[in-house]
């Protein structure tokens, strides 16, 4: 293995041109002639489009159309999609309403589009959707999802009545009921999953270029997977077909799984581009990306756990609202089912699960996958559970837990996931290690002297990545499959190209994709360049989502490769007349095993093209492409330990330690699993005590809507981690990955609740742990 | 429009703008440096900080007609050539960037911290308190601060050695 080999900290490719200003983001990219597109958006949260003038703006200058929902219904344009579908308890599908990419008749949420200026400038087509004159007929709203149900509540849409999306179950309800008979103990709780809004730094930003000549539309996006953006704009809302629609998503300033959903923006830019004859930019402000960027979590939750007299656990029961928003976008029913339900057991040995999850409509925008999705909200609620449990038991918390893990592989649990590897013993007892548990009581001691108080709290999280293999996720109600597709392209003098499905939005492949090759051929991470996120070059592929391009993406680049390798050995085999199964490749050679004869890859990759002297029946040319679908779903676990100290006089938290053990399997590049840990972490540690997205009860308007009242988590909110790996290769692909992209979002927020818990003594902690809700805790 | 002129990376450019326009947008549109990145409008992400005359400066915040005659330094400005600035190699080193797009602000912003604040005493506690003014969302911050702090390190030794 060469220094920039598989397992190498190899510096990222990518590095130099982000830290030389010489990214290429979608907002940077120049076209002549390009207009700029301003929304007119809703004040209000549920109200009647009466009436929309735009005569004033029409006339003002630089403007050249405002574009209402009529315009849009008129050249019969489809709405946007929900890609998975839900069977409700009984059997019904999910009660899905439209989802307009301008409202026509009714506006659903404070930020919902109503019409499009598209002016010269920004600054004209802000001007101009100034004086764009909206009519509108207030109706009652419903923002809180438990409320949305009740009789009388406010109708969102005509296709759901009472708001009601689906109710759908996963586990066996008798068997659950039967055990929790026989219980010893029950531990009850009743938490909710604050809602987030995720924040990628780059606002959302589309570019719609029209060609006239070729009848042919190119959009720039902010997206995380330009082939599913290209088949959703083509074959649901019938933008454009297919072959006529590019779709590129150059350098994505993050994405966190907002950057997933085709939004109504793009596909206005994109019509709008061909009805003003002229390129249609627009690029969201930052109250822009509050208001509309798919928000997360927002669960509310009552679960029971039952123990036997020896403290093991016999049942779990749990129910859960999950507020939608207005409108359903890709993943909105998959987050809090498959992606929530199917992680219920946790690293625990569970017998009898029941989950039902009820979903529904809500006046605020929508909600969908982000950092975790689904996974987040159920290891917080499984681990605070527990810790209670602990408490309430009179046991100790570590023992509960270790007692209560699954200690063999495979494992099959209750609700659907069959874990195919993992050591929990291995991962607590490292982070027990790491944390020096053993030393808690004595700086508990010390802080106590200093007026402080310390705690600390564990949290265990398993969750699923890849999200595969297509017929699982098909038989699940999937809309799509989950593959991941590769080619690999070896140029005549020996460089390669490899084209993927996957989409670098700071997750680093360019450089570890390339480590990849360069493990296998010896060449050099700079012989290798990575082609991703346009649809003209790559053919097709899912995008990055899910923790899926290392266990998915990266699997499809081996097997493609492989295919590159047996050719080359054919060819090589032929060359040197040796037999074909002599030949081994390395340090950039394709060698005659046990003999000096040798010839550089560059040398076989010439004669592939040349094709002078090639084998009989062998092909011209060195290039091979691949479509892998894993047989299962990855299982990242890891342990996370967190430390605070709460000052009781103000209520103010400090983590003074986090430590996070994590096993993600084979490692390709140590600094890059690290840096996404370390970003998870603080995602996670901004939902527990930072972040919470809130909207008034009664106007629906958003109260956090700008960076002065949404608090993300700054450099001196957090520490600096202590991280370490507990590793069992995964079995179910041929590189032993996991997946590293959302394990710290999802560790993380029990074990910051858990620590106040543990500091202040008091259980009634709600995320976000803000000093007020903290010095309420303690001093009731 | 106005006609303003100034230095910008050490090159003497002018241009036509409304009184409005922001700075970052006379940066980003007239003069295509679209290094310095625009994240809130509202001057609390950071990622459109630059610095004028020697001190940072979040380029959403000032009117371009503002920075008539100033000597401004963008991302690009920094590196001579092939010659990385110690601050941008500190952050490769460390993989202090993962999406880019906060990044070159954070390097401005550290440069500034170090310009200001830099030296044998400057600590993990201090750049943390001074990155305030500079959202990440990707890195958690934790390589971002070992970069600065490895960055003042060489500009404090290379200070020390001129």
């Amino acid at each position: 293995m060469g220094a920039d080999g598989l397992g190498q900290r190899v510096l990222r490719k990518e590095d130099r041109r982000f830290i030389t200003g010489k990214g290429r983001y979608t907002d940077d990219i120049a076209v002549a002639r390009a207009t700029h597109a301003v929304f007119v958006r809703s004040p209000y949260a549920h109200a009647r489009i009466r009436n929309i003038d735009a005569s004033e703006a029409l006339a003002m200058p630089g403007v050249h159309a405002v574009l209402t929902g009529k315009d849009f219904a008129e050249d019969k344009l489809g709405s946007l999609i929900c890609g998975w579908m839900i069977h409700s308890k009984d059997g019904s599908p999910m009660k899905v309403g439209a989802h307009p990419s301008i409202a026509a008749d009714t506006v659903k949420h404070v930020g919902d589009q109503v019409a499009v200026v598209i002016a010269d400038t920004r600054e004209q087509a802000r001007d101009a959707a100034e004086k764009v004159a909206v009519d509108y007929e207030e109706l009652p709203a419903v923002i809180d999802p438990v409320k949305a149900m009740d009789p009388g509540a406010p109708q969102i849409h005509p296709e759901a009545p009472n708001n009601h999306i689906f109710t759908w179950p996963i586990g066996d309800e008798a068997a659950t009921d039967a055990a929790f008979k026989g219980a010893a103990h029950v531990v009850k709780i009743d938490v909710i999953n604050n809602r987030l809004i995720p924040n990628a730094i780059e606002p959302r930003a589309a570019l719609a270029v029209y060609d006239e000549a070729e009848e042919s539309y190119t959009l720039y996006n902010t997206t995380q997977n330009p082939h599913v953006a290209r088949l959703v704009l083509s074959a649901f809302v019938g933008v454009a077909p297919e072959h006529k629609l590019r779709v590129v998503g150059p350098d994505v300033g993050g994405g966190f799984g907002s950057k997933i959903y085709v939004y109504p923006e793009e596909t206005v830019c994109l019509w709008a581009s061909k009805k003003v004859g002229r390129p249609v930019r627009w690029t969201a402000e930052r109250t822009e990306s509050f208001l509309t960027d798919a928000h997360a979590r927002d669960h509310v939750t009552h679960a029971e756990m039952a123990f036997d007299a020896d403290h093991r656990i016999i049942g779990f029961k749990v129910n859960t609202i999950a507020n939608i928003g207005a409108y359903m976008q890709i993943f909105s029913s998959a987050t809090p089912t498959y992606l929530y339900g199917t992680l219920l057991s946790g690293q625990y040995d569970m017998k009898n699960i029941y989950c039902e999850v009820t979903a529904v409509y809500t006046n605020t925008n929508c909600v969908d996958a982000y950092r975790g999705a689904g996974r987040p909200e159920a290891t917080y609620l499984l681990e605070r559970l527990i810790e209670k449990a602990a408490r309430e038991m009179g046991v100790d918390r570590v023992e509960l837990r270790r007692k209560n893990f699954i200690k063999s592989f495979p494992h099959q649990t209750p609700v659907i996931m069959n874990y195919d590897s993992g050591d929990f013993d291995a991962l607590i007892e490292k982070a027990l290690e790491l944390a020096d548990y053993k030393g808690l009581p004595a700086r508990k001691e010390e802080a106590k002297k200093r007026g402080k108080l310390r705690g600390l709290g564990f949290s265990t999280y398993i969750e699923a990545c890849g999200l595969a293999p297509s017929a699982a996720v098909g038989a699940l109600g999937g809309g799509v499959g989950q593959w991941e597709s590769a080619e690999v392209r070896v140029n005549p003098t020996g460089n390669v190209e490899v084209l993927t499905g996957s989409h670098s939005h700071g997750q680093g492949h360019e450089t570890v994709f390339a480590q990849l090759i360069a493990d296998r051929l010896g060449i050099g991470v700079e012989n290798v360049q990575i082609v991703h996120g346009d649809t003209d070059k790559v053919q097709f592929g899912m995008g990055t989502y899910g923790s899926r391009s290392g266990p998915v993406g990266l699997n499809a680049i081996l097997k493609a490769l492989e295919k590159v390798e047996a050719k080359a050995k054919k060819i090589a085999a032929h060359l040197m007349e040796a037999a074909e199964d002599d030949i081994v490749i390395e340090g950039g050679k394709l060698k005659v095993a046990g003999t000096d004869k040798e010839l550089g890859f560059g040398e076989v990759s010439l004669a592939a093209y040349t094709a002078h002297n090639l084998p009989q029946g062998i092909e011209p040319g060195l290039k091979e492409g691949a479509f892998y679908d894993p047989i299962n779903f990855t299982f990242p676990s890891g342990c996370h330990v967190c430390e605070v100290e709460v000052d009781p006089d103000t209520g103010h938290t400090e983590i003074v330690k986090f430590t996070a053990v994590d096993d993600f399997g084979n490692i390709m590049n140590p600094m890059i699993v690290e840096g996404q840990v370390h970003g998870g972490l603080t995602q996670g540690i901004g939902q527990a005590m930072f972040e919470g997205c809130i909207y008034d009860k009664e106007t629906g308007q958003l109260l956090t809507g700008s960076y002065m009242d949404y608090c993300m988590p700054r450099a001196a909110d957090v520490p600096s981690y202590t991280l370490g790996h507990s590793t069992t290769v995964c079995p179910s692909n041929p590189l032993g990955l996991k997946g590293c992209g959302e394990a710290g979002a999802i560790g993380s927020p029990p074990s910051v609740i858990n620590a106040i818990i543990d500091a202040t003594g008091s259980d009634n902690i709600a995320m976000p742990a803000t000093p007020e809700r903290v010095w309420r805790a303690i001093h009731g | 429009m106005p006609r303003i002129s100034m230095t910008v990376n050490g090159r003497q450019v002018s241009g036509e703008c409304e009184d409005r326009t922001l700075l970052v947008s006379f940066l980003r549109e007239n003069l295509g440096l679209t290094g310095t990145h625009v994240g809130c409008d509202t001057s609390q992400c950071g990622a459109c900080v630059i610095h004028v005359d020697g001190l940072a400066v979040k380029s959403c915040t000032m009117l371009a007609a503002q920075a008539d005659g100033t000597d401004v330094t963008t991302i690009e400005g920094l590196a001579k050539g092939d010659q990385l600035h110690p601050m941008q190699a500190a952050f490769r080193e460390h993989h202090g960037l993962q999406c880019g797009f906060c990044t070159p602000g954070m390097i401005m912003a550290g440069i500034d911290i170090v310009n200001r604040k830099g030296g044998a005493n400057l600590d993990e506690k201090t750049v943390r308190e001074e990155l305030e003014g500079n959202i990440c969302r990707c890195t958690g911050y934790h390589n971002i601060v070992k970069a600065i702090l490895d960055a003042n390190a060489k500009m404090s030794g290379a200070q020390a050695a001129e």
